[in-house]
């Protein structure tokens, strides 16, 4: 074995190890589990009733659609709102007022997610300060729940994910040169057609990085619907921690997360194909 | 738009004043918890009932601060022992894993980069659920089969520890890897030219070059470890990390407490998230 081969291998290891023990395997034998049928205690068959008592059941495909249609308005919305602000950031504001703008940004995604919602508890719940805003201005004559709907899970979700959807834009955004927005403007365009026609088209890699992160994060979270929803929330997450830890049903609980993972992946590649865009010239720069 | 073309007055206001808003937005729950940590009341939230520190360092019941609450002294020492692991184990994997993908070449690189990646889409739930059923198939094979229990594989520290490894490691190895890409392999070749031995080599050139974004990503794999939740949660046992003893507190309700630890934790991670910022704009070079 020559010097560099044995360079290669002890370099191979590290990696072979990391991957294969955490990542592969474990769901190769979550594949496994979630294929396992109980017909006896401790006696199993295999099969795909797991799958099947999700099909057939009258709750689980419905949290399943729900959480992905309110993972897509939540990446819509984070992208709407944070657009302009990344442009701001990227091409209006200037030097040390750029910089300081930027890691006012970066900041509330250095404190922990548990704190943030707890944040937005102390505002929305019955005796916290919205509430308490709207009775001192003599808006409402009593306390008001704004805590416990989705209105409420969707401003935790779009707060949480908005790091992820601005980072993108704004490193995208900045390698756009200046000429070519002026150039527009030169040919005659406005403001509008010189967004759609040139920034957001060159920002697409970007936008769609963006939305795949905010997508994953929302649709794999389950901290923000779980405290800010409370039982209204009804996040899939939600019903893999209830298999796994309350029900000790792992078989149903494996097949969750494996319906989940087939779900995000089968979005994402739409996502991806919908705006001709791939994985690595997105993710992997 | 931009500076160089002309906008109406009403427009530059306007938009000036939705970025002013938004900020406000993202400043406004924070500012929230960190305001309610010195409200000298029995819950968290309104009515204002005067200021006090008792959050922090008060000592009798029912005002027992931060520091004197066993329960979250016990769950920031066992973060801090996760994420200090997480850390070293992340760091040093993704280190070997760059170089393997920037300086070497062999068959299925194409895949084996794949499955480097593979952790960044896989939702943190289920990176949970795989580890742990894994994790149970060989705890309970080996006291099936050979009578012995090995409790490590049973939830707890070492298997969080190992499930935000699993994560963190992905995005070390993709800021080392941009890193090394910038970086000129013809100054390794010169001095293993002029006699030096590769571990000299990696000592005093390859690592003084990655040392920026070694201290950066290592500041931000502890930052995410410490504050991990979704992968933690599936995985831990009765050693619970900080943010699970504050779910939990969160859940069937608190004092103001949990401002105060809320209070220090933005503190805390403010404090290590500029120093990776600076140490990154200092040495970086861009």
């Amino acid at each position: 074995m020559t010097a560099s081969r044995l360079t290669l291998w002890l370099l191979f290891a590290p990696f072979l190890a990391w991957v294969l023990l955490l990542v592969v395997i474990p769901h190769i034998d979550l594949l496994i589990l979630s294929l396992r049928e109980k017909v006896a205690p401790r006696v199993y068959e295999t099969g795909f009733r797991n799958y099947a008592d999700f099909i057939t059941s009258s709750v689980y495909p419905w949290t399943l659609f729900r959480t992905v249609a309110f993972s897509l308005v939540t990446t819509a919305v984070t992208f709407v709102i944070g657009f302009p602000v990344a442009f701001y950031i990227a091409k209006v504001a200037r030097g040390r007022r750029r910089a300081a703008l930027f890691l006012l940004c970066l900041l509330p995604f250095w404190v922990s997610e548990i704190v943030r919602v707890f944040g937005w508890m102390m505002i929305l719940r019955e005796t916290g300060l919205l509430s308490g805003f709207l009775q001192w201005a003599h808006v409402t004559s009593g306390p008001v729940e704004f805590l416990y709907n989705d209105a409420a899970i969707m401003i935790g979700l779009v707060y949480t994910s908005m790091l992820f959807m601005i980072v993108p834009l704004i490193s995208t955004i900045d390698g756009l040169d200046d000429a070519l927005i002026e150039a527009g403007y030169d040919l005659g365009g406005n403001g509008v057609t010189v967004m759609t026609r040139i920034v957001i088209p060159y920002a697409m890699p970007g936008i769609m990085a963006g939305s795949i992160v905010v997508f994953m994060l929302s649709l794999g979270n389950y901290l923000t619907p779980t405290l800010l929803g409370g039982k209204n929330g009804q996040w899939f997450t939600a019903q893999i921690y209830n298999q796994f830890i309350t029900r000790f049903n792992w078989e149903l609980g494996s097949a969750f997360g494996f319906i989940l993972l087939i779900t995000s992946t089968l979005v994402v590649w739409l996502l991806l194909r919908l705006s001709g865009q791939s994985l690595s010239n997105t993710l992997g720069r | 738009m931009i500076p160089s073309i002309p906008q109406p007055r009403g427009i530059r206001f306007a938009y000036g004043a939705y970025v002013a808003l938004f900020f406000l937005y993202m400043a406004a729950p924070l500012a929230v918890v960190a305001t309610f940590a010195f409200n000298d009341a029995q819950f968290p939230g309104l009515p204002w009932k005067g200021f006090t520190l008792d959050w922090f360092f008060g000592t009798e019941r029912p005002k027992i601060g931060l520091i004197h609450d066993r329960r979250i002294v016990a769950g920031f020492f066992n973060s801090l022992i996760i994420a200090s692991c997480v850390t070293a184990l992340s760091l040093s994997v993704a280190t070997t894993t760059a170089y393997l993908f920037e300086r070497h070449s062999f068959r299925f690189k194409e895949l084996a980069y794949m499955l480097m990646l593979a952790p960044l889409v896989i939702p943190g739930v289920i990176l949970g659920i795989s580890i742990l059923v894994f994790s149970s198939t060989i705890a309970n094979f080996a006291s099936d089969t050979l009578g012995i229990e090995i409790s490590a594989l049973r939830p707890g520290m070492f298997l969080v520890v190992l499930g935000q490894f699993s994560f963190i490691t992905t995005i070390v190895t993709l800021v080392l890897a941009a890193r090394l890409r910038k970086f000129d392999p013809a100054l390794e070749e010169a001095a293993l030219n002029l006699g030096a031995s590769p571990l000299t080599v990696f000592r005093t050139i390859s690592l003084p070059w990655l040392r920026p974004a070694l201290i950066g990503s290592g500041i931000v794999s502890f930052l995410i470890s410490f504050e991990n939740f979704n992968t933690t949660l599936m995985l831990n046992g009765s050693d619970a990390p900080l943010v699970i003893t504050m779910f939990d507190r969160m859940k069937e309700g608190s004092t103001p407490v949990l401002n105060a630890v809320s209070l220090a934790l933005m503190l805390g991670s403010g404090l290590l998230g500029l120093i990776g910022v600076l140490v990154q704009r200092d040495r970086g070079g861009n």
